[in-house]
């Protein structure tokens, strides 16, 4: 096949991490840049995301989904950016080129100087929790059922349980009931609550859903459609305990069990991932271990806010834009970040020491505890500390920020290569 | 209800009676297929281990010996005519201890007396060569290089697409309700869509073959008992074998195997246990460890991490001798009513036995019978198969969708499944009427994120090439609607559908 086009760097993925990238490159560069979409529309998921909640950060705002995809998609389609929409890529290579089609143009062969790889993540199943039970209609992811109510607009059910206190899910049961439906209990494995403490509130608290912790499914029954689930409360090892199955009539059960950074396209062209994130390894400038291909938002690591999404959207496609321009990006040194004790994932996986002011310097870990007091975070080189930041408490459900002071860059400085220790205690 | 008459019913459009369809629709007769369920495939033929087995493991000379090897034969044999494909990758029976080897030998010697080829007995070094991800226990081997694989679901819609082709008719949602004997011969089944009548009929019914014949009250001993079989699927960039890899048989079956699926996954199942109910398909908390603990005794790379899907199947396991004794396929005319034939207890290895048995059943009705058989001239000997984007090379997806742009926009993103494709299953000679239809016929749904993402557009098309409401569309037939209503639709008064608290 002939290659139809050159581009200086190309997006893939119109979502939130995307469009900031797509727009970042162009400022940067003023070079070719093309943002490719699977979906008819931009946006990624926000434009599903009816709720409000989004750009606090970034705008200082309160913004719903739509709303905070929009301010994006307006500035980027104010530069000279071309967009593709409802078009698939199917394949990229370590040379950067990228095999895409649609209905309207066909198969398309592209060449870029740079990638940013920007495909979000996907919903964990029911199979991947290996939930015992039928194969019933009426089980939704929640990202699923949220598409079919407020993109289709249908009821996916009636009767439902919503398995998973994340955020979706919460956002889902007040959804559903806004919408008629009755959302009889949201039920977590974990002995706490996994999504935001205001959607707890403002979802479930004000809407009189029950939540029942330690708990989960089961069972689920009925041979064409749901019928009902059995659920279980489970010990501290999240074994079931004999005797607390309660069965519960339903029509419907929603699964919000965890999201999974979306990478098929990069393990075909070579990018390596992390078994932790199971995004691509990334260096302080969102760049792979493939030169010139670099990753920002769900897709290396899956953020609590949209807002920083955004952010390493932004310096991802500074970077590639750079990249393209062939300005040197040193990828051989730099300081491997390993999580350690208390401390689920760290991205980026390693630090680049750089003067730069608006290249990332900053890092961002996810406590896999829950610890309701003041902690320290430390990264530890050997047994000594090399930073060290306080935090009011650890949650699994929030992520941690830093951004590296001069100071500790000076002493990163002196280390130049070998590994940290992300822990918290 | 009007009144239908053919040469031959047949009753469920399984592997089995798909394939003795396909083999008489060569013939100058008029023929019929009455399935229960929405489509071809639903029971036992599809939730199944998907492999072409070798013949090595059945008992030398019972019917199950001779239909396996001759239906291995056959398989390949007809795969081009079809439009399958067939993975041959050959089996390996894994010995995990000393013990275990020394039973290598005893199987080699039962491969050998059943006639099968190329059979060899391997060193643990040749063994491990062949699969390294096999656990560094393995002792041995035995080799069989004719098993192989195949996608169970295309299998049968092939072999039914064929027959349709070739002029057999397929009635869906139809089911036998009851049997007319007339002076001593079965002259008519009657269904909820009708009557149906015959010169003869075929029992195909799977795991309900026994109660078919419970209805003219032929052999009242003969008791299909469900056993359910649990697997599991995993993510093909994470865990990957090659081959087909048996543990040692015991005395209960083959035990958990771990093998490739004709899509490049890696399947491990079954368990075997006894169910009341026979559509009993639920997967249990304790069926899903027990065939992972097992299967990583035999492959440790397995991880709970990487599962994409987990289903179960029901197996028909019956018997014509009342102690049990001896278990075998029953394939005969039936010796009570005249004009039924009897296909029943076809537990594993049925699936490649199923156009042997077909075969059989022409010889039965041919020199037992007395049926002559004349060659229908408009017979059209090969199916072809529909075009899988996925397997594509890039200028030949290029070639297609300039074609035809429906080729052009993917449905399901991990599976790359076009909405050409699903559009061509929709109104194949087989329709694919349900998301589990075309699931089963484009792999759509099958990947990593098990339809979450397709869903709706699948919804969509569906709604759009059947013309019928998003609110009928079912997963798999009727009752298993994904949509209620539209919302801000107003609920009747009374209607249970609904909080108080709906602001």
């Amino acid at each position: 096949m002939e290659t139809t086009k050159q581009y200086d760097v190309i997006v893939i993925g119109g979502g939130p991490a995307g469009m900031a990238a797509a727009i970042k490159a162009y400022e940067e560069g003023k070079g070719k840049v093309l943002i490719i979409e699977r979906n008819d529309s931009l946006g990624g998921i926000l434009p599903q995301c009816i709720h409000n909640g989004f750009g606090a950060v970034n705008f200082d705002r309160d913004y719903p989904g739509p709303q905070y995809a929009y301010m994006y998609e307006k500035k980027l389609r104010s530069y000279d950016i071309e967009i593709l929409l409802d078009t698939m890529v199917l394949e990229i290579s370590a040379e950067k080129e990228v095999y895409a089609m649609n209905s309207a143009m066909g198969y398309l062969h592209l060449q870029s100087k740079a990638i940013v790889l920007a495909m979000g993540c996907r919903e964990r199943t029911r199979s991947q929790i290996r939930l015992p039970g039928t194969r019933a209609a009426g089980i939704y992811t929640a990202g699923t059922a949220q598409r079919l109510v407020n993109i289709e607009g249908y009821m996916p059910g009636k009767r439902i349980v919503i398995l998973g206190s994340g955020d979706i899910g919460m956002i889902m049961a007040r959804r559903f009931t806004i919408e008629g439906a009755k959302v009889l209990s949201v039920l977590e494995l974990q002995p706490f609550l996994t999504g935001l403490r205001r959607n707890y509130v403002q979802c479930l608290q004000d809407y009189g859903i029950p939540l029942h912790l330690s708990t989960t499914v089961n069972k689920i029954m009925g041979a064409d459609r749901v019928e009902a689930i059995e659920t279980v409360q489970v010990d501290e090892q999240y074994n079931p305990i004999e005797g607390s199955e309660e069965i519960i009539e339903c029509d419907t059960l929603v699964l919000s069990v965890g999201l999974i950074p979306e990478n098929e396209i990069s393990r075909k062209a070579g990018v390596k991932l992390d078994r932790r994130t199971n995004g691509p390894i990334v260096d302080s400038y969102m760049m792979t271990t493939i030169p010139g291909i670099f990753a920002a938002g769900n897709v290396t690591f899956v953020y609590d806010l949209v807002d920083y999404v955004s952010q390493a959207g932004e310096l991802a496609g500074l970077n590639a834009a750079r990249y393209a321009r062939n300005e040197r990006i040193d990828s051989q040194l730099g300081i491997r970040l390993k999580p350690g004790r208390n401390v689920g994932s760290v991205v980026p996986q390693k630090i680049m020491i750089t003067k730069d002011d608006e290249t990332g310097t900053s890092i961002t870990l996810r406590p896999n505890a829950l610890i309701e007091h003041r902690v320290t975070v430390e990264l530890k080189y050997g047994d000594e500390t090399v930073v060290s930041f306080k935090e009011q408490y650890a949650r699994p459900a929030e992520m941690m920020f830093h951004k590296l002071k001069e100071k500790e860059l000076a002493r990163l400085e002196e280390i130049k290569s070998g590994e940290l220790t992300a822990v918290i205690s | 209800m009007e009144t239908k008459n053919f040469d031959v019913v047949i009753i469920g459009a399984g592997i089995v009676g798909s394939m003795v369809a396909q083999r008489l629709s060569k013939f100058k007769l008029s023929v019929a297929v009455l399935e229960k369920e929405v489509d071809v495939g639903m029971g036992q033929s599809t939730a199944n281990s998907a492999i072409l087995h070798s013949g090595h493991d059945p008992e030398p000379g019972t019917m199950k010996a001779k239909m396996n090897k001759r239906g291995n034969e056959l398989w390949k044999q007809y795969a081009p005519e079809l439009g399958v494909e067939i993975c041959d990758t050959g089996a390996l029976v894994v010995a995990m201890n000393p013990e275990e080897k020394k039973q290598i030998k005893v199987l080699y010697e039962r491969s050998n007396e059943n006639g099968i080829e190329g059979v060899e007995m391997w060193s643990r070094a040749q063994t491990l060569a062949r699969e390294p991800h096999l656990s560094p226990e393995c002792t041995g081997a035995l080799w069989t290089p004719t098993a192989g694989v195949i996608d169970p679901f295309e299998g049968v819609v092939a072999a039914a697409e064929h027959a349709a082709l070739n002029g057999v008719q397929f009635f869906f949602n139809t089911e036998v309700q009851h049997m007319v004997v007339e002076e001593g011969k079965l002259t008519t089944v009657k269904t909820n869509r009708g009557d149906f009548h015959a010169r003869w009929f075929v029992n195909a019914a799977g795991i309900h073959s026994d109660e078919i014949m419970h209805m003219v009250g032929d052999r009242p001993d003969f008791v299909i008992r469900a056993r359910r079989g649990e697997y599991m699927i995993f993510d093909k960039a994470k865990v990957k074998v090659s081959n087909v890899i048996f543990p040692m048989p015991t005395e209960n079956g083959k035990g958990i195997l771990v093998s490739v699926t004709a899509h490049g996954n890696t399947l491990i199942g079954p368990n075997a246990h006894a169910i009341e109910q026979k559509e009993d398909t639920a997967v249990t908390k304790f069926g899903l460890s027990e065939i992972l603990e097992q299967s990583k005794k035999v492959v440790p790379t397995i991880s709970a991490q990487d599962v994409i899907a987990t289903f179960s199947g029901v197996r028909a396991t019956g018997n014509y001798c009342p102690d049990g004794s001896h278990r075998d396929f029953l394939i005969e005319i039936s010796k009570r009513v005249k004009g039924l034939i009897n296909l029943a207890g076809i537990e594993s290895p049925g699936y490649v036995s199923s156009p042997a048995i077909a075969e059989e059943v022409e010889r039965l009705l041919r020199e037992e019978a007395g049926e002559t058989f004349e060659d229908k001239e408009e017979y059209q000997p090969t199916r072809q198969p529909r075009v899988r984007f996925a397997k594509l090379s890039h200028d030949e997806r290029a070639e297609l969708i300039r074609k035809n742009p429906a080729y052009g926009r993917i449905v399901c993103r991990c599976e790359e499944v076009t909405e050409g494709e699903i559009v061509a299953a929709i109104h194949a000679p087989i329709p694919a009427m349900t998301y589990d239809a075309i699931k089963r016929r484009t792999w759509l749904g099958t990947g990593r994120c098990q339809g979450s993402f397709d869903y709706p557009r699948t919804m969509e098309i569906l709604s759009r090439e059947l013309n019928i409401p998003m609110t009928e569309i079912t997963k798999r037939g009727p009752g298993s609607v994904f949509l209620f209503r539209k919302t801000k639709e107003i609920v009747e008064a009374g209607g249970t559908d609904g909080n108080n608290k709906a602001v």
